[in-house]
């Protein structure tokens, strides 16, 4: 630096070697897009732009990330210290198979949001900043996945949090502020609670750093003591308030129902499995002892988490809310797999939140287009939607089948595993209620195909007979817009239940990436562990 | 709250403020301050100039849209952290070019690149609520 | 030390609750600014309190003389205070516009998302 005279052995504290460029990819998926969403906030009164930009960047940022991915598989975890610091001291981005997995499945999930959102929402939403806080709550949800550092992990949180506050109020309208009131109040307080398990963590052990706290856990004489059960019950009670478990999941059919329905849709797909991937890190990765000691709590909180929503599901009439519930039942399912936490049950939660995504989006997206075609969201108004459009109609069906975990869907498989494991495990009831769920499941979204495609009209039409068409807008239904997303993702979830081998083998990997810490450890501290 | 003495005194305040919160920007490399604060106390000065002559009047004077001023300063930020990449070091290692004005050592860097974009990320996120909030008040 | 900060922490905690379960979003608000100075008292505290110099090294040496407070944790409760900060202006200006729109403050007379007699959905085909 300027001036100076001192020679100073840098090599202890800062990685000296060069790096190589492929090692970038780890950043690639932020830096991507957080500076496309910066242009993107200064491109504010030029929509149309910031259309074109921000599928564009999406579409790039699936790029690097399935790039990432391929390098994950092929190097091994893979690690970038910031600024060359090295860790524990330097915060450090990791991708190992899970988090690689899940951001690439988040930045397919984003982009079919950003092409949806080209016909569904209009330019007052794209001036509110649709595309950038998009692409900003895309920085925060890959940074979320890629992060090394615990208290970093909370600043992606925050990230992601800001730009779904902006997401949720797009439009200004009256029910949109009452849903983000409580949208914004609860998370923030779960934020707050992650942030005292984080004080107490660092009090403890003296360090952030995931990998280092797990060497420390490791080496720890009383691993369950009070405090560290302390910490484990905060963060367990924080992050299950991210991911809507049960009993703190009332602000998500509060609020998911509100904004914009390509909004509900990313909401739905991502920012409650950001939560559950916290889980995972935090209870399979470092504190393994902690999730023995509170694996029953875990198991029961599951068991109730799938039950309400499935039964939730079961008394709404609005399709959005009732697909808020199944997002809560689905979060049980993951939080099973939690609660096992052997290799097997954490890779049926880990392929669980990637069909969860996929599947939770395209719902969101059909609803969008039922109220396109039908006028309502609403079960009772809907209805003759199959003479309207059959291919729609045979897509639904297979999300349907799909979101209940019946096969040949991509929903069936980590299903399966996750009751194998239960039962493996000795734990009958977490089994048994991911089936009741599964089948309530069923009930609920069958009712919806019967009540808003199969039967004539709505409620009121003799029975046999098609009542006069709704005359809706169908202006958004004529472009590839709309059809382009869903067929995505509906193809993705084809693929996934006829050809699992891939994710299984996939997911497998990121379990054992995070039962068995060794490999990320060692890529955290170069080798050494 | 507009009184004469005010009206009349805040333009001054404001630039005092902006001309300190320079300052406290540069400084802050090595010893107290930084973007930060500089940031906040920018926004502060915004705010005052708000209260006293009205919300255009400060829209008009900054040009630009407070978010706009905001994204600018996350691009700089994050673009300071790639320059290491063409140098095969990690993202945000620091880069330093240190060149002689007249006599005097000038040291430039990318974390005063990243320090300024923080600058304006804060003046135009805390800004651009600050005058939403004002805003809200007049009508 | 330690101690009377760790009792100080406690009433913050306990004063954050009470506000937070309140049915006004204002006080509600108070609360949630209240837990947030809560959490970063805790979380300095964590770092353990040192009554030493502060953690800046002199310009013609690379590492400080002797011993100083901890610089981890105030990196950290600046992180949190900044973003504690900002969101809760963004929830100021959220729940301004939501009383104006609503016309109440009052969290259970907010019901536009969740109407109160929400009807079952269709029994029959």
């Amino acid at each position: 630096m300027a001036g100076s005279s001192v020679s100073v052995d840098y090599s202890e504290a800062m990685a000296t070697a060069p790096i190589a460029s492929g090692d970038w990819l780890v950043i690639a998926p932020i830096l991507i897009t957080m500076l496309g969403g910066a242009v993107c906030l200064m491109l504010r009164k030029n929509t149309d732009i910031q259309a074109k930009m921000g599928i564009a960047l999406l579409g790039l940022l699936v790029l690097a990330s399935l790039g990432l991915l391929i390098r994950v598989l092929d190097h091994g975890v893979i690690t970038m210290v910031m600024g060359s610091w090295l860790p524990p001291f330097g915060i450090a981005l990791t991708a190992d198979a899970l988090g690689a997995t899940l951001t690439l499945i988040g930045a397919i999930v984003a982009f079919c949001a950003g092409v949806y959102g080209a016909s569904t929402v209009d330019s007052t939403g794209r001036r509110y900043g649709f595309y950038p806080f998009l692409l900003l709550l895309m920085t925060g949800v890959s940074g979320a996945f890629l992060t090394a550092d615990i208290f970093n992990l909370y600043v992606w949180f925050e990230v992601l949090l800001i730009s779904s506050y902006g997401l949720l109020i797009l439009g200004n309208d009256r029910i949109q502020l009452d849903g983000a009131v409580k949208y914004g109040v609860l998370n923030l307080v779960g934020t707050n609670l992650f942030l005292i398990a984080t004080g107490l963590l660092y009090g403890i052990f003296g360090t952030l750093n995931m990998a280092d706290i797990a060497i420390k856990v490791a080496e720890l004489e009383n691993p369950a003591s009070g405090t560290l059960a302390t910490v484990a019950a905060l963060y367990f009670l924080a992050f299950a308030m991210k991911a809507a478990a049960f009993p703190v999941n009332f602000w998500l059919p509060a609020s998911y129902h509100t904004p914009n329905i390509v909004v509900s849709a990313v909401f739905a797909g991502l920012l409650t499995k950001v939560g559950v991937y916290a889980l995972i890190r935090i209870f399979v990765l470092i504190l393994p002892e902690s999730r023995i000691f509170m694996s029953d709590v875990i198991g029961w909180v599951a068991i109730v988490t799938l039950l309400t929503g499935a039964i939730g599901a079961l008394a709404q009439s609005e399709v959005r809310r009732l697909l808020g519930y199944l997002v809560i039942a689905g979060i049980g399912s993951m939080l099973a797999g939690v609660a096992v936490g052997s290799v097997l049950a954490v890779s049926g939660a880990i392929f669980y939140a990637v069909h969860s995504i996929i599947v939770m989006t395209a719902l969101y997206m059909a609803s969008g287009i039922m109220n396109l075609l039908g006028g309502s969201y609403d079960l009772r108004k809907l209805g003759g939607l199959y003479q309207k459009n059959v291919t729609f109609a045979g897509v639904f069906l297979v999300l349907v089948f799909a979101v209940s975990g019946l096969p040949p869907f991509s929903g069936f498989w980590p299903k399966v595993i996750l009751v194998d494991a239960a039962f493996q495990d000795d734990r009958v009831w977490l089994g048994a209620a991911i089936l009741i769920s599964g089948f309530l499941t069923t009930l609920a979204m069958g009712r919806v195909w019967i009540y808003a495609f199969w039967r004539g009209g709505p409620e009121g039409t003799p029975d046999g007979q098609t009542a006069q068409s709704v005359v809706t807008d169908t202006s958004q239904l004529t472009g590839a817009a709309v059809w382009l997303p869903l067929g995505i993702l509906t193809a993705l979830i084809i693929y996934f239940g006829l050809q699992p081998e891939w994710m299984l083998e996939l997911s497998t990997q990121g379990a054992s990436g995070v039962v068995d810490p060794l490999g990320y450890v060692r890529s955290v501290f170069g080798g050494e562990g | 709250m507009r009184t004469i003495i005010f009206r009349t005194i805040a333009p001054y305040l404001a630039a005092l403020m902006v001309l300190f919160s320079i300052f406290v920007l540069l400084r802050g490399h090595n010893e107290p301050g930084g973007g930060f604060i500089g940031g906040l106390i920018a926004a502060s000065a915004l705010a005052i100039y708000g209260i006293a002559c009205g919300v255009a009047s400060v829209r008009r004077a900054i040009v630009f849209h407070p978010m706009g001023v905001a994204g600018f300063g996350l691009f700089i930020g994050a673009l300071a952290g790639t320059l290491s990449f063409f140098k095969n070091q990690a993202f945000m290692t620091s880069q330093w070019l240190i060149f002689d004005l007249f006599g005097v050592e000038i040291p430039l860097s990318t974390p005063l690149v990243f320090d300024i974009g923080v600058y304006l990320v804060v003046v135009g996120a805390i800004g651009s609520i600050a005058l939403a909030l004002e805003e809200r008040e007049t009508d | 030390m330690e101690t009377g900060v760790s009792i100080l922490i406690g009433l913050f905690f306990a004063v954050a609750v009470y506000l937070m379960l309140s049915k006004q979003l204002v006080r509600m608000l108070l609360g949630i600014a209240i837990l947030g100075n809560a959490v970063n008292m805790l979380i300095f505290t964590n770092g353990r309190l040192t009554r030493e110099v502060p953690p800046l090294i002199p310009e013609h040496l690379y590492v400080p003389e002797i011993a100083t407070a901890n610089p981890l944790p105030q990196a950290l409760v600046l992180t949190a205070i900044v973003i504690s900060f900002s969101f809760f202006a963004f929830l100021l200006v959220l729940a301004f516009r939501a009383y104006q729109e609503l016309g109440t403050d009052e969290v259970n007379r907010m019901r536009v998302a969740e109407p109160e007699n929400d009807q079952t959905p269709p029994q029959g085909y």
